[in-house]
């Protein structure tokens, strides 16, 4: 059947080309081999799903817009997510495609002639790119090409994308079919009567209302409607008129009534199709020889082979996170520093200084410190990715996460949620399904981060004698296990009840294709690295450097002038005095110190932490903690120097010992004394539990799409983690420890 | 075709080779699986099982495919 094609928009727009095609086949590589390295990543509306797009110049067809669509087995979509390639490929909404590259890796064609036929269907011209050809040829598939031009009506092309081999023909074939679209005839699916029946109907009530005008369009979509829509509505699909789900869950109904299995019917009748294709155009070698990679995996995911390697690797990736990220960090934190005291140097002491040195800067800094961990761990997750062992790691691990209800894929996010929740929950966009990926980043935060650290050696240093032990063991060594273990029981229980309640409904499956072990492409790899850290930094820094400023100010101001007079005249007094130089720079610093924390006390955040004080009292806190656990909103470590500018000990450390000893003589009002070992513990749980932290609220904001989960996330973890210290602080008071 | 000469996916040997016959279940997962290629009288060889016994790897249209347990006791082979 021959039809024209749709109409065109306006003549002056560029072309849009479209690359779909299935996860591991080479997609994105080919999208960088064709476009090079000017990339332009932007967010879908509404969605959290990346739209990658560049410029292509094409022979006689000028500038040519490419856009990379999510990587997908199918067009049929059970969430908004899944459902922006077959909106960008019908174009609902949006330009219409003028040419569809579909790659397929062909050494496994039949998976990805599934997807070309659902595209085809759509009646758009479509070149479909053998990809990895290298690979297939090695083993021994012979392809022919031409006769796959005829069976799919279709443009055939083959590359190998990673070595650019193909481009060029590639880029030409695209100026091609762009100068000359012609007519694409629909594949031509043998479903049986009724079935079609139900399809032509659901099409003509499509073209009734006017929702498409064209016959082969609306029968696709038709199709793709029955396929997607749930009866229950609990696909979340938009964009649908309510009238046409209506006739769909109507035309399901009597079908499934009739005993007929639409879903059955119509992937079976595509497979028929494509199996028809395989056998024309294939040959695929029957006995097929002992791939390296099942060499290769026959060590990787033996028995006990595989647990090791598994562990091995995870060790490395952890290891890396944890120590060669320090370096940078530090170097990053010198530079901060540098540059405050450069500001300072050069501007007047004042409010706007201040606003630069301790706002603008340090949150800049607070922005750029989290750059070394995403780098790192976003080209250990692509290397793994791309040499095929990301997908193992989920198939060795699958059983255990199981058991909580997350994914095989969900173990690396979860594990570098030990090292920080910021790059964790960004490493979350390698889980499929978006229930998988929201509850992963809702528990990751749970995971001890290394910025929870120096606040337990504080407290533990401080609370547990260095002599005391229980069973031989140290108090603070023991404490300290406990977090650990603490956050990950808490993780993994966060999970079993957020699936049983917020996130409800069958656990999303494992079906994971386990693609062969190639080898990765350097450059590449470091171009996903720098397109990862460059969105974090323009989407998640705003909003961090934001919160500094305005933590920052919560800190800070009011400011009592007479605190102010009052430290000048001390100045000006010990001036006076005759000391030698190291005497009266002592007095100086303890001035300078009793002046920064009467402001603080004096600031909104002090009065806050006074207001709340009876509310943290029952965990055994007073509100000069309140002070620093409001400052630690900022990052949890910056507990330890807030709690030190409140009591009166400027620039400590978890290490510095008058910071230890004026806790351990801090007093409630009527005597008794603060920092009990039980009020230590109370103080640990709270930190091990509560979302102390604004770039890991920033970055679920950004990574779940709205505000929505990421408050939840702090109102949940808020509420467990005063629930569990009140539990600690009032069960050991009743028991009668602590005291 | 009698109910005896079928049986579970998940019960087949690792290294043999069974034909599918009909999945069950919900509608998500039964769907996936089918776009995955293991429409009915698909050939699929079980290669192996994860470390830990679940999930199991499978051949099926020259690529390997891993699902759980759970999900291959819901198809019937022959």
């Amino acid at each position: 059947m021959s039809t024209p094609l749709p109409p065109v928009g306006a003549v002056t727009r560029r072309p849009l080309v479209l690359v779909a095609g299935n996860p591991n086949s080479g997609k994105s590589s080919l999208f960088n081999a064709l476009c090079g390295t000017r990339t332009k990543v932007a967010n879908y509306p509404g969605v959290t799903i990346e739209r990658r797009s560049a410029t292509m110049q094409a022979e006689g067809a000028g500038e040519v817009e490419v856009v990379d669509l999510p990587g997908t087995y199918s067009l049929a979509a059970r969430s908004p997510e899944e459902q922006i390639a077959v909106e960008s490929l019908m174009g609902r909404g949006v330009q219409r495609p003028d040419a569809i590259l579909v790659v397929a890796d062909a050494t496994a064609l039949a998976r990805g002639l599934y997807l070309t036929l659902e595209v085809l269907e759509i009646g758009r011209p479509v070149i479909l790119v053998l990809n990895m050809a290298d690979e297939a040829a090695r083993d021994g598939i012979v392809l022919d090409v031409p006769a796959l031009e005829r069976l799919t009506g279709a443009r055939v092309v083959q590359t190998v994308a990673s070595q650019g081999v193909g481009v060029d023909e590639l880029r030409r074939v695209v100026a091609e079919v762009l100068g000359h679209p012609r007519p694409v005839p629909a594949p031509a699916l043998t479903l049986s009567p009724a079935v079609r029946a139900d399809v032509e109907a659901l099409a003509a009530f499509i073209m009734t209302e006017r929702w498409l005008t064209h016959q082969t369009e609306a029968a696709a979509w038709a199709r793709w409607l029955l396929l997607s829509v749930e009866a229950d509505g609990s696909d979340g699909l938009t964009g649908i008129p309510a009238t046409l789900r209506e006739a769909v869950v109507g035309i399901q109904q009597r079908a499934s009534d009739a005993g007929r299995d639409i879903d059955l019917e119509i992937i079976a009748s595509r497979y028929r199709l494509v199996d028809e294709w395989m056998t024309a155009a294939s040959a695929v070698p029957r006995a097929e020889r002992r791939s390296l990679t099942d060499r290769v995996d026959a060590v990787l995911t033996h028995r006990i082979g595989g647990v090791v390697a598994f562990g091995l690797v995870m060790l490395v990736v952890f290891q890396a996170l944890f120590t060669w990220a320090e370096p940078a960090i530090e170097a990053i934190e010198s530079l901060v520093a540098l540059v405050q005291d450069g500001v300072r140097a050069v501007m007047p002491p004042g409010p706007l200084t201040a606003l630069l040195v301790e706002g603008v800067v340090a949150g800049v800094g607070n922005v750029v410190v989290f750059v070394p961990q995403i780098a790192l761990l976003f080209f250990f997750i692509g290397l793994l990715e791309d040499l095929g062992y990301l997908a193992r790691a989920a198939f060795v691990i699958d059983r255990v996460m199981r058991a909580v209800g997350l994914h095989g894929r969900a173990f690396v996010p979860m594990l570098s949620g030990f090292s920080c929740a910021v790059p964790a929950v960004m490493s979350t966009r390698t889980l499929e399904q978006r229930k998988d990926r929201l509850l992963t980043m809702l528990v990751l935060p749970l995971t001890s981060c290394s910025a929870r650290l120096p606040v337990y050696v504080l407290i533990t240093a401080t609370v547990f004698d260095a002599g005391s032990s229980v069973m031989g063991i140290r108090s603070g060594a023991l404490a300290l296990f406990g977090m650990y273990a603490l956050s990950v029981v808490a993780a993994l229980l966060a999970a079993g009840v957020l699936r049983r309640t917020v996130l409800p409904g069958p656990a999303p499956t494992f079906v994971l294709e386990l693609p062969p072990y190639r080898r990765p492409v350097l450059s590449f790899l470091l171009q996903g690295v720098w397109q990862r850290v460059r969105t974090f930094l323009i989407d998640a820094g705003t909003v961090i450097l934001a919160l500094t400023i305005v933590l920052w100010a919560l800190l800070s101001y009011p400011r009592d002038p007479e605190v102010t007079a009052q430290a000048e005249a001390d100045r000006a007094a010990v001036m006076a005095l005759a000391l030698n130089d190291e005497a009266r720079q002592a007095r100086l610093d303890d001035i300078d110190s009793r002046e920064s924390g009467a402001h603080l006390r004096n600031s909104v955040a002090g009065r806050l932490g006074r207001a709340f004080e009876p509310v943290i009292a029952p965990l055994g806190f007073d509100w000069r903690i309140g002070v620093g656990i409001l400052g630690a909103f900022a990052a949890r470590e910056v507990f330890v120097g807030t709690l030190g500018v409140v009591f009166d000990i400027s620039g400590a450390d978890e290490a510095n010992e008058p910071l230890r000893e004026v806790l351990r003589q801090a007093t409630w009002p009527d005597g008794s004394p603060l920092m009990t070992p039980l009020a230590g513990v109370s103080l640990m749980v709270f930190f091990a539990l509560a979302c102390q932290c604004m770039s890991t609220v920033a970055i679920v904001r950004r990574e779940s799409g709205g505000w929505r989960w990421a408050l939840f996330m702090v109102a949940y973890m808020t509420v467990l983690a005063y629930a569990a210290s009140l539990l600690v602080y009032q069960g050991g008071r009743w028991m009668g420890w602590g005291l | 075709m009698s109910p005896s000469s079928h049986r579970l996916l998940a019960r087949v040997p690792v290294g043999s080779t069974a034909v599918v016959c009909r999945i069950s279940g919900e509608r998500p997962v039964v769907r996936r699986l089918l776009e995955m290629g293991l429409v009915p009288g698909t050939r699929v060889t079980v290669q192996r099982e994860a470390p830990l016994g679940d999930p199991m790897e499978l051949r099926v249209r020259n690529y390997a495919l891993s699902i759980r347990r759970a999900d291959a006791l819901r198809i019937e082979v022959e």
